[in-house]
């Protein structure tokens, strides 16, 4: 459907958008995740025809972006990250106005506008001025837009930012319920939000493509060992005794709890950790000792998130430490 | 393209700005006509027009400011680079709109001969050629409002780099009388045209190269003309002046001649500066 080909943006010496390649199929909702500045709005810019890469080549479903733009065009829906509205007009206007331009008419045209404003829940607001309409409204406008002319693609930046919880669980469901109908794409910095809609996760940090796969799946495959956490009255020497006859097991860690207990983290490089957690009870089970606990700890995506953006993750806790220092020098 | 037009006119029309717009040219030229056809008992409308013509220095950067500068700064500009229509259709839909809004009032104007007429001697042929030749006039400053609407999104700047340009314009042919004929001034003031050049594809192309070598290829070329055949500069300089005033050509239509050079002259400024309206549109996608 979109294909995306060794494409690098550069802004004078600095590089936004570093050989970027990657193709999305049809169906499905696909999550853009990456830190601020890593690219994400600039890549999307690219798809979607609104700035031309300086090189690489962009393909939607056959059309090229640059060499025929209309055609392609007509099959994308585009919220930009700050929603392109004409604040003196209504929304029912300013619908009438983009379907027009995407070759909208007549009585197809009112039946678009009409659809799409209940999609959106923005019935009750069509004749309101939009500079009036609160920052959720707006942005549902935004995606109204996106929406007419039934493109086959949906592609919305940061369409969650600014919004109040409430707004954002609302603008998530909406999305969840797009991507039953069309592919959608959507970028955001916030992980539990990708994890919570998308199908697929592309990660991208300094320009560059650094994953691209199932939530469940990056999980799985790029995450160090599970780990599992236990709590038991037993001796240090007694559990390590007991761990020694369970198979993959790699790595154990003690550390002394409340009344004596002892807080064991092992590591474990089974692939599935229930196997292990089942044959750690069994043996504790045994020796007739108790566990308070026992808890699997699975690797989630803001581990993966972490690990990959690392980098630029240890920059960003250095700029807090450092701010914290100057706040507290400045107390 | 029709889609842009619909929707520029529909907010010309519910903004004040089409009824400034109108309120003003009509205003003006009431006044021309006041004191030219009822107080002084001329009966050429044409001087009315001449004399009006004055007002687009005011006018037409009220228009064109926010055209494109507006866009630029709600960021609407990206709606439009991302619907399905290609920039040269929206550039063209935004200037026809804007072309709407001048016709109506030269409309109710072009019934004033008419209105004369009736009441003494008029020559219509000359009255409607001027008219028709105010309405280029019109067309070809609304074509550079647009493009300097393009160069910013500020719209007071657009403004006033409008009525800067345009009264630079008008007052061209006075200025001219004023500058230097001589061979070296022309040369001097040449050389301060190709700086400005320069600076000015400097700023559209971001690329230093290319306007470091646009002014250099300009300059050779300048310094070879003076050194071969000096006498080729000598006056050169009012003499373009004048070439390039857009006001001056009216005069014309006013002395009664239909002058289709100028008619040409008037739609390649259109043509010229719509054109680099959508370069600078198009420039954007670029940087």
């Amino acid at each position: 459907m979109i294909t995306v080909e060794h494409i690098t943006k550069c802004y004078g010496d600095f590089v936004a958008v570093d050989d970027l390649s990657f193709t999305i199929p049809e169906g499905h909702v696909y999550g853009f995740l990456g830190p601020n500045g890593a690219g994400k709005s600039t890549t999307m810019n690219i798809i979607t025809g609104c700035l031309s890469a300086t090189e690489g080549t962009v393909n939607i479903d056959g059309y090229d972006i640059l060499e025929q733009p209309n055609q392609a065009k007509r099959l994308i829906g585009y919220l930009p990250e700050q929603p392109p509205l004409y604040l003196n007009e209504t929304p029912l206007e300013y619908l009438h106005f983009v379907g027009r331009a995407k070759g909208l008419r007549g009585e197809e045209l009112k039946q678009q506008i009409w659809e799409v404003l209940e999609q959106t829940g923005l019935e009750h607001r069509k004749h309101c001025r939009i500079g009036a309409l609160s920052k959720g409204y707006k942005q549902r406008v935004g995606i109204a837009q996106a929406l007419l002319g039934n493109p086959r693609v949906i592609i919305l930046d940061e369409p969650t930012v600014g919004l109040d919880p409430l707004q954002i669980i609302e603008i998530r469901d909406l999305i969840r319920e797009l991507g039953q109908k069309h592919t959608v794409i959507f970028s955001s910095h916030i992980l539990s939000e990708v994890q919570a809609i998308c199908d697929r996760v592309l990660i991208i940090s300094k320009g560059k493509l650094i994953a691209f796969d199932e939530p469940s799946k990056l999980e799985q495959q790029l995450l160090s060992p599970n780990e599992i956490q236990l709590v038991c009255e037993a001796e240090q020497e007694t559990v390590s005794q007991i761990l020694s006859g369970v198979a993959n097991v790699t790595r154990v860690q003690f550390s002394q709890g409340e009344h004596n207990r002892t807080i064991v983290q092992l590591q474990s490089d089974a692939t599935d950790i229930y196997t292990v957690s089942k044959e750690i009870f069994l043996s504790f089970a045994k020796a007739q000792l108790p566990l308070l606990e026992l808890s699997v700890r699975k690797a989630n995506l803001e581990d993966i998130f972490l690990e990959l953006t690392e980098e630029k993750e240890t920059q960003t806790v250095e700029e807090r430490e450092e701010e914290n220092h100057d706040r507290s020098a400045g107390a | 393209m029709i889609a842009v037009l619909e929707h520029e006119l529909k907010s010309y029309f519910h903004t004040l700005t089409a009824y400034v717009f109108g309120a003003f040219l009509l205003c003006f030229i009431g006044i021309g006509a006041m004191i030219y056809n009822l107080q002084a008992a001329v009966s050429n409308f044409e001087f009315v027009l001449s004399f009006a013509s004055l007002i687009f220095v005011v006018i037409v950067p009220i228009l064109t400011m926010r055209v494109i500068a507006e866009e630029r700064k709600q960021k609407t500009d990206q709606l439009l680079y991302s619907l399905p229509i290609s920039t040269t259709h929206v550039i063209l839909g935004k200037y026809l709109a804007l072309l709407v809004v001048y016709l109506v009032p030269l409309l109710i104007i072009s019934l004033y001969p008419l209105v004369f007429s009736r009441y003494g001697e008029v020559y219509l042929p000359t009255s409607y050629g001027s008219i028709f030749a105010f309405f280029l006039l019109g067309a070809a400053l609304i074509a550079v409002g647009i493009f300097l609407s393009s160069l910013t999104d500020n719209q007071g700047f657009a403004a006033g780099l409008g009525i800067a340009v345009i009264l630079l314009n008008y007052y061209s042919v006075t200025l001219s009388e004023h500058i230097s004929a001589t061979a070296f001034g022309t040369v001097v003031a040449l050389m301060v045209v190709i700086v400005v050049i320069g600076v000015l594809v400097q700023y559209m192309t971001k690329n230093e190269n290319l306007a470091y070598g646009v002014a250099a290829v300009l300059l050779v070329l300048l310094l070879a003309v003076n050194w071969i055949d000096s006498s080729l500069l000598e006056g050169l300089l009012p003499k373009i002046m004048t070439k390039l005033s857009l006001f001056e050509r009216l005069n014309v239509f006013v002395n009664g001649m239909f002058d289709w050079t100028g008619v040409v002259y008037y739609l390649s400024v259109a043509v010229l500066f719509l054109f680099l309206s959508v370069q600078s549109l198009e420039k954007r996608r670029y940087n």
